[in-house]
């Protein structure tokens, strides 16, 4: 039985009054917040463990490392990754994004084209257009339909010889659209493409296996599922990562320095240079084992539970115009009103206790094709419940009845 | 919630701006909000035409103006708005792009200044 309020419990920041009103905080798609447990290991590894890792023979050093390493371990389960050595550590999404990114520079050249979709977000669109100004390499688009699912037709048609990879994301983070991974896959796969699939929001709002899906490379960021910020992951296939250069040079990446030349370290650590965000892998760690215990099924059940509930209820709204209108949607629910400012109603939900996002999330493609200013973005997490849905629509009936 | 039925029955008495004051270089980037604003000097002293796309964000701009409207450059150019904190509105002052309004502040005193510097 999931008990969500048990749940609510773990979460210290929950209980908490804003503007006089018990906080609502359905802007999970931007960040989740943290249990409990995840707090306590971040405390315990700086009151017990703090150690540089991989280098020191010391016993703390080598308490650190078996913390560090052990969260990589789990990651590779829940992702079903070959092997360890496939789970890079990065700063989040766009790091990852960024180091595949800048590896294409060398593996690309005029003639080739690289594919997004329209449905990005920014990070995984800006690297691209700047592997495209330095590889000669040409930037084309899939094109979204009015429910904000990809235009799959198009997809098809775009896919071609000349394709070199394919970029697009698990779960678009201002829609909720589900994308069929698998399918494009497959598809670019056909014509020779590298598949890169962006789970920032993927991989805490669905089960994610890597090599049931095919795909190359897939990047996330912890922050989104109950883990610390500043950590995230790039998950690679072991031949895409011997292939790539290393993105940043430094400590811990090397294998042997003289002044003439260096030699790489091998995988994982050619693409970790420098001393990592460990306290946050660490805590990460305990995030993995908090899902784990919650077990994603029931997680996904709920939120889809949720979602349900939560569609019903704002589109019973007069004037409601819901955004991203597939069959298969993740934890978003993005909205509008003709003649309201996203920025007006999130600032009187705000006003009442209820956090959501409003603006184009870091998607301005998306919202110059639907031709808005931007929406509000109401997102769940493990924590949300049908009293957040109940307040969120309260908030909105007297908000737009000041506006109106 | 009471403040802000005050700042959007503001912003639903400021006047619209003329669509032609609505450009580019009249624009001042928010985060989320736009907000457009032009200036001239009439004997001595400053008039301010702005608009917005947000209603909460153009009664923030008609409090502005209420203010602003009609001094003398050189006291543009020492504004400091500290008002707004006295009217329970500090949020607006922070220095989030939410709402332009940081910006709008740093374009009136750039307007005094200007202005000062025509004389």
């Amino acid at each position: 039985m999931y008990n969500v309020e048990a749940i609510r419990a773990e979460f210290p920041i929950l209980q908490q009054t804003v503007h006089g009103r018990p906080l609502v905080y359905l802007d999970n798609a931007a960040t989740t917040q943290k249990p409990r447990s995840v707090i306590q290991a971040i405390v315990n590894h700086y009151e017990n463990n703090n150690s540089n890792v991989h280098r020191g023979n010391h016993t703390l050093s080598q308490r650190a490392t078996d913390a560090f390493e052990a969260t990589r371990g789990k990651l590779q389960r829940h992702l079903n990754a070959a092997f360890e050595h496939e789970i890079i550590y990065t700063t989040g999404t766009t790091g990852a994004i960024n180091l595949v990114a800048h590896g294409f520079r060398s593996l690309l050249g005029p003639g080739d084209e690289v594919l997004v979709s329209q449905l990005e977000h920014h990070s995984n669109l800006v690297p691209w257009q700047m592997l495209a100004q330095h590889s000669g390499a040409t930037l084309r688009y899939i094109p979204i339909l009015p429910d904000g699912s990809l235009d799959l037709d198009e997809a098809q048609r775009l896919i071609n010889p000349k394709t070199k990879l394919l970029a697009f994301n698990h779960i678009s983070n201002a829609l909720g659209t589900v994308n069929p991974v698998k399918q494009l896959t497959d598809w670019a796969h056909a014509v020779g493409a590298c598949v890169l699939v962006d789970g920032a929001q993927g991989m805490a709002h669905r089960r994610v296996d890597v090599q049931a899906l095919g795909v190359d490379f897939y990047t996330a960021s912890a922050h989104k599922m109950y883990a610390p910020t500043g950590i995230g992951l790039l998950y690679g296939k072991t031949e895409w990562l011997e292939k790539l250069p290393p993105y940043q040079g430094g400590g811990e990446m090397i294998a042997t320095v003289t002044m003439g030349l260096s030699t790489y370290a091998p995988l994982p650590f050619k693409f970790e240079a420098g001393t990592p965000n460990i306290e946050a892998v660490v805590g990460w760690g305990a995030a993995m084992d908090w899902v784990s215990a919650l077990g994603m099924d029931a997680l996904l059940a709920h939120e889809s539970e949720l979602m349900a509930y939560g569609t019903e209820q704002l589109t019973a709204i007069e004037g409601l115009v819901l955004f991203g209108t597939t069959a298969d949607k993740a934890a978003v629910l993005s909205f509008g009103f003709a003649n309201v400012h996203p920025y007006d109603l999130g600032t009187l939900l705000d006003q009442q206790g209820v956090a959501v996002r409003s603006g184009q999330h870091c998607a301005q493609p998306i919202m110059d094709y639907y031709r808005i200013t931007g929406t509000v973005r109401a997102s769940f997490a493990a924590y949300s419940n049908h009293d957040d849905v109940d307040r969120l629509i309260a908030a909105i009936n007297r908000a737009m009845r000041m506006l109106n | 919630m009471d403040r802000y039925e005050h700042i959007i029955a503001q912003g639903k008495e400021l006047p619209a701006a003329q669509e032609a004051i609505k450009t580019d270089d009249n624009l001042i980037r928010g985060c989320q909000s736009k907000v457009w604003m032009t200036a001239e000097k009439r004997e001595g002293l400053v008039y301010f035409t702005a608009d917005s796309d947000a209603i909460i964000t153009r009664g923030l701009v008609a409090l502005l103006l209420r203010v602003c409207n009609g001094l003398p450059p050189e006291v543009l150019a020492q504004a400091n708005f500290g008002f707004l904190a006295d009217i329970g509105l500090t949020e607006h002052l922070s220095p989030t792009r939410a709402n332009g309004l940081q910006s709008m502040m740093k374009q009136i005193r750039l307007y005094g200044l200007a202005f000062q510097a025509q004389n």
